[in-house]
């Protein structure tokens, strides 16, 4: 798909988000900030585990903590703006130096190593009481203005926050870093030999990956008001995260916007449609469109399928 | 006068208890052609890996223009002007043969910006008469068209200095003949070139120098038609028993003329 083709379809997309207000319902404009926050998640994850071929599942810590950065400092007095920039450079801070460390390795054992961060994190945020609140959780200011106003506001939010991953991921795209992280995740090795400083390019995508996860953790928190560590810091989140840019193609620029919506969409109709299986569901579509949509819903050449169904006269040999 | 480019002073690599390669010192001046040849397992991949930063040398120093680049990594090797091709081919499988080549332009050559390293790409796929091939995936080439995509990759770093690990091996004669004439128009370049061949006929036809390596020991050094008559050389393929049938046949030792 063309660049621009891919802009268009983002930019329709934020103004049919943008717009849930004022033509749907209540449930459907809070769908749509679900799936802005979702997507910037996805966004991020597509750095590390996109462009670059790491298999991350540090999502749900990078939110987590954002979340609870966000959330200290709203209570110490700080802006509800300024405490999401705070929160945003403190997970960006995080991940620069714990990728320094766990960057060193490859494949399944940097997943795992990935996966025990979110548990660690999780555990000191739940056993530091003074300064979290432990397991009873933290409030937060609440807007003023009704549930109504409230969430018109937090759909911009997550909106503005998912334009901005957007931009830096097209900007990512045609950059040197992302020519480097793309060597990176075809070829390792040989990505070193032509020069890509592989440990520094690593630790930047890593970063890209976490920093706006710390955004959008800081403006959730602000939004729901409450905040608890079972919650901010929930394993189904760090799965969940990567299988929507899967599903929509990783390391490419539209992927994970199309893939958070699809999912997204999926998990509503079979949440709605069948309460108690609806996870087991999900599940087996989830095996079925990563069996036969290696690639995700980019990679799939429409003009085949059509091809593929439609009638086609056998060529004539000469 | 040529100047040194590259100098190995008394290098040596030990894994656990073997000595893969142990005390070797030799010099690569620039613009040269030198051939590294030994039987397998001598230990010829991992002296290069030790010129480009893979491996760190046990003992001993490595210099690069007269600079200490002993503890280097493969990227600052890069940099520096050290390209080197793998004996088993290493391409960035998904990319345009195009994309692969302007990765080592962008990130070895240093170029400024994406749209540079494509367009010194194409110019450097030209030279390597691989131009047809630009937007086909780096996996669709043959064996002989990877080979040359590595050498491609490695001329757009720009290098001064050329390792090539067995870029003929597993090719037929007539794609090594191609390779052959590449090779020349590289060092036509001033390219510095170590090559590390199996096949005497390239050796013989490139190489104004050749270093013989055994068991991790630099055995014999010097030109290269003296060096297939070297007593020692011929032990190490052959064998000694070869090597006393051949001194008594006089097979090879006899004089020219």
């Amino acid at each position: 798909m063309s660049r621009r083709l891919q802009y268009i379809i983002f930019v329709l997309w934020v103004l049919a988000l943008a717009t849930t207000p004022f033509w749907a319902t209540n449930y459907i404009v809070r769908l749509a900030i679900t799936i802005a926050m979702y997507t910037s998640l996805a966004l991020s994850w597509n750095f590390i585990g996109g462009f670059t071929g790491y298999p991350s599942f540090s999502t749900a810590a990078f939110f987590g903590l954002g979340c609870y950065a966000g959330a200290v400092s709203q209570r110490h007095g700080v802006p509800m703006v300024l405490a999401w920039i705070v929160a945003t450079f403190f997970v960006g801070a995080f991940a620069t130096g714990l990728g320094a460390i766990i960057l060193r390795m490859r494949g399944h054992y940097f997943a795992i190593a990935s996966i025990a961060v979110v548990e660690v994190v999780r555990l000191v945020v739940s056993s530091w009481g003074s300064l979290t609140g432990g397991g009873d959780g933290l409030n937060l200011p609440l807007l003023t203005g009704g549930p109504n106003a409230v969430a018109r506001i937090f759909l911009l939010v997550m909106i503005a926050i998912m334009v901005i991953v957007f931009v830096v991921t097209a900007l990512v795209d045609r950059s040197r870093l992302g020519f480097g992280l793309r060597c990176i995740q075809q070829n390792e090795d040989a990505a070193d030999m032509v020069g890509v400083d592989t440990t520094r390019y690593k630790v930047a995508a890593y970063t890209l990956s976490a920093l706006f996860c710390g955004t959008v953790g800081a403006a959730y928190a602000s939004w729901i008001g409450y905040i608890e560590p079972s919650d901010s810091f929930s394993i189904i989140m760090t799965v969940k995260v990567p299988v929507m840019c899967l599903l929509g193609g990783p390391g490419t620029m539209l992927g994970p916007v199309i893939g958070t919506a699809a999912f997204t969409l999926l998990e509503e109709v079979f949440w709605a449609n069948f309460l108690d299986y609806n996870r087991a569901i999900l599940g087996a579509v989830i095996v079925v469109l990563i069996f036969f949509l290696p690639g995700g819903l980019l990679a799939l050449s429409w003009r085949d399928l059509v091809k593929r169904f439609a009638f086609r006269p056998q060529k004539a040999s000469t | 006068m040529s100047t040194t480019i590259l100098v190995a002073d008394r290098v040596s690599q030990r894994f656990g208890g073997i000595q893969a390669v142990n005390d070797v010192s030799f010099a690569l001046k620039e613009g040269e052609i030198v051939a590294l040849i030994g039987p397998n397992g001598a230990g010829k991949t991992t002296l290069v890996n030790m010129m480009t930063g893979v491996r760190r040398p046990t003992e001993g120093h490595v210099r690069f223009q007269g600079e200490d680049v002993t503890a280097q990594r493969p990227f600052e090797a890069a940099r520096r002007g050290i390209a080197r091709t793998f004996q088993i081919v290493q391409p960035f499988p998904r990319m345009s043969v195009l994309e692969n080549v302007a990765a080592g332009a962008l990130f070895g050559g240093a170029l400024p910006s994406v749209a540079d390293a494509l367009a010194a790409a194409r110019e450097q796929l030209e030279f390597m008469e691989l131009a047809p091939f630009a937007d086909r995936p780096a996996s669709a080439l043959t064996l002989a068209g990877r080979k040359r995509l590595e050498l491609a990759k490695s001329m757009a770093m720009q290098p001064k200095l050329l390792l090539l690990d067995e870029v003929n091996a597993g090719l037929n004669s007539g794609e090594i003949d191609g390779a052959l004439a590449l090779i020349r128009k590289i060092a036509a370049r001033g390219v510095t070139i170590l090559i590390i061949e199996h096949l005497m006929k390239v050796v013989l036809s490139l190489a104004s120098r050749v270093l013989v390596l055994h068991h991790g020991q630099l055995i014999a050094e010097g030109d290269a038609a003296e060096i297939v008559k070297d007593r020692r050389v011929i032990e190490a393929y052959l064998g000694e028993k070869f090597a006393r049938r051949i001194a008594a046949g006089g097979a090879i030792e006899r004089p020219h003329g």
